[in-house]
């Protein structure tokens, strides 16, 4: 081949090959350019080299200054099966937090959890959220966490520390030195197992559980009266008369999430069922659920046990049972029409106590036994398996550890040092034990004071199970790998018990599953499919084995002297009854600033704890609130004083005084730490129980000094504004279905064309008949919401949804006093007045115990939407599906949108909010880990635009586009706003109005005419209709079944 | 049948001559600034200075550096903004429709008068700008420009957008006129100037005035014409700018009378700001002989006149809120004068229909001092005539769940100082360099014969 090569050539002269071409023949070019460089040219830059140089130096060292952002987007090199970049996959789980559980179903983005909802095949929780469980995939990505395990506060590893705790272990059993294994009540069943390992291991170590807040009452009461030590299940879906005595059961009490749902069956009226359910609520401090009561009377915890007893011996007095001997509390405002209503719906009734005494528990007990609710309103047969810490014996550890009898403890995910009333003595004891672990997240208070941490994963990172229920398991499983060094507890403890086989939990999980519920079942006969199977569903129900609860025993005597003794009917003095809140809750979740900046569902206060007072005992003791600042006064308990802004609460019994457990967080993190103060050390001891009330010892004093609290709501009456609020009682209802409905006329000059069915008369025309501007056309689809008005409860979880579907900011305590809170969609609560109607200085003032509405307000997408015309640069636009659509990009800010906005549902950004340091407490925001959470089908908005609801458009885009995928349209199922996806009341419907078999179509009775819709339902309203925006929300008639002979009693 | 009519007494007091005037008016460019004026400049220049500092934090920090909040969106900016606004229309009123109405009197006011017009409009622009979340993007997407974002297009509907078209015609307007009425006396500065630098200045500013009869008469022409082009400016002005309250949906501003009532007050305070304005220069750079009593009389039966269409404007609104039977409309005006806002309502009531009533009596019409002091009473009662509208219609709206207390922020004040402070740099530079007097035509009304006869026939 070689041979062959030709030879092109350059040119004759290398043809030629004459010596002048050879002597350059190697240089590119033969002659000497004019480069600059040249030796003589070096030095003698020209001016327009100068200005290129300066020109060049300049730019570069400005862009050297900007620093570039660093953006890590790394592709996938293998795509993993199931992740589809921009498409979520849904994964079911099992939220487990602090004690409490639901069943939840996490959507992940790109390998990220993003949003919790709730699991519809759970039959636990209904498919139902609240905001706490909304909430919780923030803590997921919370940067304070732990990184790793820790020894004596300094980072480790996990070798090393699983070697010293069990060499100090074994050493400790040696010696016949005591174990304790602390943590909450176990709802899983696997978990259990685990630790029974760990207790055959170490024979000397004991499995010790708590709850922060105790319903050992309950269990105590039904051990006495049944012979069953547990906390029956409640059922309020068949409740037709419900006598609650201080049981938050929609906010708090056990399993709120399914109660709320239960209850607000029976609270939903329509044309064909014109009935409801009936609550009385005696409590001391306004709850959520006695703002939702038909009859709410206000009663101190002083006399609760008189008035339970009362009650008792009405009812026994008719059932023939024998009575109690108690003193009698006097008149109790309604407490005979209760006696009659339950005792006219015998087994359609329940009667429950927020009490922590089991002698009221066991007369709860008695009249519902009476009642014959048990085995239809109540059934102990399938009791809750939440909530059942036996206190006695945690106190009994605090004993013994303070003695130096416990050598070492084991905390698992329990915080004692905080959330026991005897936290500070604990904390003093465990100087004196050897070997003190953690596996807390975090090194929060009793952490801090373990030699050892071995941080557990969050529940989303962790495979686990769920039996809050006998027969009703849930599975939890990761949603994504571990974030942190940090290693599921469950692990640790088979680690550290040295177990035979794995020790790998998820295995054990497996043979867990295998052994025990695998066979309890006949549909599946593959294990492998079982499993998938049950972890698709998230849940799986067998039939559990029976209990067998004894006939109810019950010993009026005894009762009557524990009543006598812990009860006083004339008490003088001041109470304190401590509370949950309906977001912080317990304070686990207390670094969370979605929770903290949660409205509470009765003062709207966020990011503090405080003390409330009645209206009474404010005006005596000189406690006012002027302009948000409210009084300042030192709260003395027995020797110890606090200092602590005082709300002045409508609805409170006069002479008790609120405190808010669940602050006072010293090292949960940034968020919480240094707010408010711990109420836990004041749950006292009364008896044989930790009573959430402090009956004696309690003083008050108001200081000069004022505090200003940041409320989201700083007026708290509709002003009697029929516009607003829409209501009505039962009976006026069942009499007229339009009943409570203001429809507002104008009168015009003209007699205008007829509309929408209304009549004309002289002019007189509905507001809709009058419009300066064209309908729109909605050719496709009309989306709407209807918002019952009767069955929101108020709980808020609608906000918290948003908060996480839309990517709303965060901005602290400051910025909510500037009244510039973020939330999409709030909820407003509104109290009645006793003053008339024209007296708008009256109005100003909330009756004493007040009637409480809660109206959820968002953005109402008006069809003739006064911010769209106002907008210079057409920001705001209506879209042809019904949708008032806001674009950020396009927003110069001038706010006079918000301002023309009547409802004042829009927000705008004064600050930048993401990435800045003022707002570091907006953890979704302003750091890499926390931003995960972000929906990135939502943009962050930037600074000095405006937003506001957009009825969840990502997730209407989505719905079409899958039902395009299909070829069909959209229906209910596919599309749903996260508000109401999360509302445990179902009170928030949304939907397509375009589509005749919607469920809002079919709710507001739509009668298609002409291109136009014409809703048919009396009871749906819009709010403001005289203005003319017609929104494309509707409002339900608030109905209180309270009958009208009543009403001024 | 003899008519004999009064001889009206002379509008230039002193007995000046036409070189007096030129002497006069030249004497303040040409000077050294006095001590008065220095000290006016150095308080102006630390108001500025202080509100620049407001400004600039808050265009680095955002709007929320402002005391508003989710139901008060607009608070001192858009108070400022009409305040400023209407203070702008007085220079135009006196040289515009005084003008056509041959009213002589005008002419020993009208420089300064436009040119505080000119002022005030530029510290009005201010704010609309200001306020914007997105100033970078805002001052110009505000604007019906070509662009490349598609159709997007400004929105027509809005009375922001008609802000933008009303305010800027008026300023050009105003400031075209104010220039042509100047040029003449450029001239005489030009002519008289010593020094090569101011000679070349004024020089140019006086676009090559040759004082020809035919240049003359172009400029009269022009004066007239376009006195004609600003004549409805000033009605359609406030008129635009009360719309952003009248087209809302909001009680209180959801007023048809605001276009009237607006533009009255308008009036009303920009008299009352050149009243303040010309009684300073008056006293300071001794005008006593040009501006007489004679002319404060004149300014302040004007406000006697507005200020009671303001008044009777009030009292309509509370007629209307009664009459309409809107229940949110009533609540807003009896939330208006008793709600937690009643101060600056009644601070309001006193300061424009009270205050003003005063002048019905010749000896405080006639009194400097009392004109002087009822001219900042009544600008600081149109300033919370604004606030009153503006606040209390938003703080307490339809829904009681969003009713919200403004409280007004160092940085709102800030920026207020920074247009005040820009405002009065602003006339202090004018009234030094330029003659605040017009010239020109000041010599058109000397007194033309020396006779004291009192009568002609």
């Amino acid at each position: 081949m070689k041979g062959n090569r030709k030879i092109y050539w350059n040119g004759l002269e290398q043809l030629s090959n004459d010596p002048e071409f050879v002597k350059h023949a190697d240089r590119e070019f033969p002659e000497e350019l004019p480069l600059p460089g040249d030796a003589e040219k070096a030095n003698s830059g020209t001016r327009r080299d100068f200005l290129k140089m300066m020109g060049f130096s300049v730019a570069a060292a400005s862009l050297a200054a900007c620093e570039a952002p660093v953006r890590k987007a790394i592709p996938y090199l293998n795509k993993p099966v199931d992740v589809d970049p921009g498409i979520p996959n849904f994964y079911a789980s099992t939220y487990m937090m602090g004690g409490d559980y639901c069943s939840i179903v996490v959507k992940t983005r790109e390998g990220r959890p993003i949003k919790i909802t709730g699991n519809h095949l759970s039959g636990v929780t209904k498919g139902k959220t609240n905001a706490q469980v909304e909430a919780s995939i923030l803590s997921l990505y919370d940067i304070e966490k732990l990184n790793g395990p820790i020894f004596d506060g300094v980072k480790s590893e996990w070798s090393i520390i699983d070697k010293d705790i069990i060499e100090q272990l074994k050493a400790i059993s040696l010696r016949g030195g005591q174990i304790r294994l602390i943590s909450h009540t176990i709802l899983s069943p696997a978990t259990q197992s685990v630790i029974d390992t760990f207790l055959t291991k170490y024979p000397n170590a004991r499995h010790i559980t708590y709850d922060a807040i105790s319903y050992r009452g309950i269990t105590q009461a039904n051990k006495s009266n049944f012979g069953l030590e547990v906390i029956p299940g409640y059922d309020f879906s068949k409740a037709e008369v419900v006598v609650s005595f201080g049981a938050d059961f929609l906010g708090t009490w056990l399993q709120p999430i399914r109660f709320s749902h239960d209850y607000a069956r029976l609270r939903k009226v329509s044309r064909e069922n014109r009935h409801m359910s009936r609550h009385y609520q005696y409590e001391g401090l306004m709850s959520l659920t006695g703002a939702n009561a038909d009859y709410r009377i206000p009663v101190k915890p002083s006399s609760e046990g008189f008035v339970v007893g009362k009650l008792y011996n009405i009812l026994a007095a008719r059932a023939g049972y024998q009575t109690l001997d108690i003193q009698d509390p006097g008149d109790v405002k309604f407490l005979t029409k209760a006696a009659d209503n339950l005792w006219s719906s015998r087994g359609r009734s329940l009667v429950v106590s927020g009490s922590n005494d089991p002698a009221i528990q066991e007369l709860v007990n008695g009249i519902n036994s009476m009642l014959g609710n048990y085995g239809k309103t109540i059934d102990l047969l399938t009791p809750l398996n939440m909530w059942r810490g036996k206190d006695e014996e945690m106190d009994e550890f605090i004993q013994e550890a303070t003695a130096g009898r416990i050598q070492a403890v084991i905390f698992y995910n329990a915080n004692p040092v905080y959330n026991h009333p005897r936290g500070e003595a604990l904390s003093q004891a465990l100087e004196g034990v050897e070997l003190v672990v953690s596996t807390s997240d975090r090194i929060d208070e009793t952490a801090s004071l373990a030699k050892y941490v071995a941080p557990d994963h969050h529940f989303l990172e962790s495979w686990n199970d769920s039996e809050p229920v006998p027969g009703h398991l849930s599975l939890g499983q990761p949603t994504i790998t571990p974030i942190f060094n940090t290693r599921q507890a469950q692990d640790s403890f088979l680690v550290w018990s040295e177990a035979a086989e794995s020790t790998d939990y998820y295995q054990f999980l497996r043979k867990t599953w295998e052994e025990n519920y695998f066979n309890r079942q006949n549909k599946i006969n593959d294990f492998q499919r079982f499993w998938d199977q049950s972890l698709f569903d998230g849940v799986f129900t067998y039939e559990a084995d029976n209990l067998t609860p004894g006939e109810l025993a019950i010993d009026p005597g005894r009762i009557a002297s524990a009543i006598n003794r812990n009860y006083m009917p004339e008490n003088k003095g001041l109470e304190l009854i401590l509370y949950q809140k309906v977001g912080i809750g317990d304070g686990t979740q207390a670094n969370n600033p979605w929770l903290q900046e949660m409205p509470d569902p009765i003062t709207k206060v966020v990011w503090d704890n405080y003390l409330t007072v009645s209206v009474k005992d404010a005006a005596e003791m000189g406690i006012t609130t002027e302009s948000n600042e409210f009084t300042l006064a030192n709260l003395g308990i027995f020797d110890q004083t606090l200092t602590l802004p005082v709300v002045i609460q409508p609805g409170q019994a006069k002479g008790t005084l609120g405190l808010a457990l669940g602050y006072g967080r010293e090292r949960a993190g940034k968020v919480a730490d240094g707010i408010g103060v711990n109420a836990f050390r004041f749950i006292s001891q009364a008896d044989d129980h930790w009573s959430f009330y402090q009956l004696d010892g309690i003083t008050l004093e108001a200081l000069d000094d004022r505090y200003e609290l940041a409320q989201t709501q700083t007026h708290h009456t509709f002003m009697s504004r029929s516009n607003v609020i829409q209501d009505a009682y039962l009976s006026q209802y069942q009499a007229d279905p339009g009943a409570g409905r203001f429809i507002p006329k104008i009168y015009t000059t003209t007699h205008l064309e007829k509309k929408l069915g209304e009549e004309d008369l002289d002019g007189v025309v509905h507001p809709h008949a009058i419009s300066l501007w064209n309908e729109h056309e909605y050719p496709n689809h009309h989306w709407g919401m209807v918002i019952d008005l009767n069955s929101c409860i108020g709980c808020g979880s609608c906000t918290i949804a948003c908060q996480v579907e839309n990517n709303v900011p965060v901005v602290g305590r400051e910025e909510v006093r500037n009244r510039r809170d973020m939330h999409w969609i709030r909820i407003d609560r509104y109290y009645s007045s006793e003053a008339p109607m024209d007296d708008w200085s009256g109005l100003e003032e909330a009756a004493e115990n007040p009637e409480v509405t809660f109206q959820p307000m968002l953005c109402q997408h008006c069809n003739h939407a006064p911010c769209e015309t106002v907008c210079p640069v057409v920001a705001t636009t209506h879209s042809t599906e019904g949708l008032n659509q806001m674009t950020y990009n396009r927003c110069i800010g001038t706010r006079y949108c918000a301002n023309n906005c009547p409802y004042k549902v829009r927000r705008f950004n004064w600050f930048k909010y993401h990435d800045n340091s003022q707002f570091n407490v907006n953890l979704s925001m302003s750091n890499s880990l926390g931003k995960m959470v972000l929906n990135p089908d939502v943009v962050v908005r930037s600074r000095g635009v405006m937003e506001k609801c957009t009825f969840c458009i990502q997730r209407i885009q989505l719905g079409k586009l899958e039902a395009k995928k299909e070829g069909r349209r959209p229906v209910d199922a596919d599309i749903n706003t996260a508000c109401a996806e999360a509302c445990p009341a179902d009170a928030i419907v949304f939907g397509d109005m375009n589509d005749q078999d919607s469920r809002i179509s079919k709710m507001l009775r739509l009668n298609y005419r002409d291109n136009e819709k014409i809703v048919q339902e009396e009871r749906a309203y819009h709010v403001l209709e005289e203005v003319g925006a017609r929104p494309n929300i509707f409002y339900y008639t608030k109905i209180r079944n309270k009958d009208i002979e009543d009403l001024n009693a | 049948m003899e008519v004999i009519s009064s001889v009206r007494p002379p509008l230039v007091t002193g007995g000046k001559t036409v070189a007096d005037v030129t002497e006069d008016i030249c004497m303040q460019v040409e000077a050294k600034p006095s001590r008065s004026w220095m000290m006016g400049m150095a308080i102006s220049l630390t108001a500025l200075a202080v509100g620049f500092y407001a400004l600039i934090i808050l265009l680095w920090e955002g709007i929320g550096m402002w005391g508003l909040n989710k139901t008060v969106g607009w608070a001192w900016d858009i108070t400022n903004f009409v305040w400023w606004v209407g203070i702008g229309h007085a220079g135009t009123l006196i040289s515009a429709i005084l003008l056509l109405f041959r009213q002589k009197w005008r002419m020993s006011i009208n420089r300064a008068a436009e040119a505080m017009t000119i002022f005030a409009v530029l510290c009005a622009l201010m704010f609309p700008g200001f306020h914007m979340g997105r100033l970078w993007l805002g001052f110009y997407w505000a604007l019906p420009l070509p662009n490349t974002f598609g159709s997007l297009w400004v929105n027509f509907n809005s009375p922001l957008l008609w802000d933008v078209f009303a305010i800027s015609t008026y300023f050009i307007v105003s400031l075209v006129f104010w220039y042509i009425g100047l040029i003449p006396d450029f001239a005489t500065i030009r002519d008289r100037a010593t020094h090569k630098i101011s000679r070349i200045i004024y020089g140019a500013l006086s676009f090559g005035w040759d004082g020809g009869a035919r240049t003359w008469q172009r400029y009269e022409s022009v004066a007239l014409i376009l006195a004609g082009l600003a004549t409805p400016l000033v009605l359609s002005v406030h008129t635009i700018v009360s719309f952003d309250f009248a087209t809302s949906v909001i009680p209180g501003w959801h007023t048809t009378i605001f276009p009237p009532y607006f533009v009255a007050g308008a009036i009303f305070s920009g008299f009352a700001m050149v009243m303040t304005l010309m009684l300073v220069a008056r006293h300071v750079m001794g005008l006593k002989d040009y501006i007489t009593v004679y002319h404060i009389e004149m300014m302040n039966i004007i406000i006697i006149v507005t200020g009671s269409i303001v008044g009777i404007a009030y009292l309509t609104e509370y007629f209307i809120a009664w009459y309409s039977g809107v229940p949110a409309e009533q609540y807003a005006f009896y939330n208006r004068a008793t709600g937690p806002y009643w101060w600056a309502y009644w601070i309001m009531m006193t300061c424009n229909v009270v205050s003003p009533q005063l002048f019905w009596f010749k000896q405080i019409r006639t009194s400097v001092i009392a004109s002087f002091v009822l001219s900042i009473v009544v600008n600081i009662g149109m300033w919370f005539e604004r606030f009153v509208i503006i606040v209390t219609s938003l703080h307490r709206d339809y829904l009681p769940s969003s009713w919200a207390m403004f409280y007004p922020t160092f940085y709102d004040v800030g920026v207020f100082l920074f247009s005040l402070g820009f405002f009065f740099t602003c006339f202090l530079l004018f009234a030094k360099f330029f003659p605040v007097v017009n010239m020109a035509e000041m010599k058109s009304i000397l007194k033309a014969t020396v006779s004291d006869k009192k009568t002609l026939k």
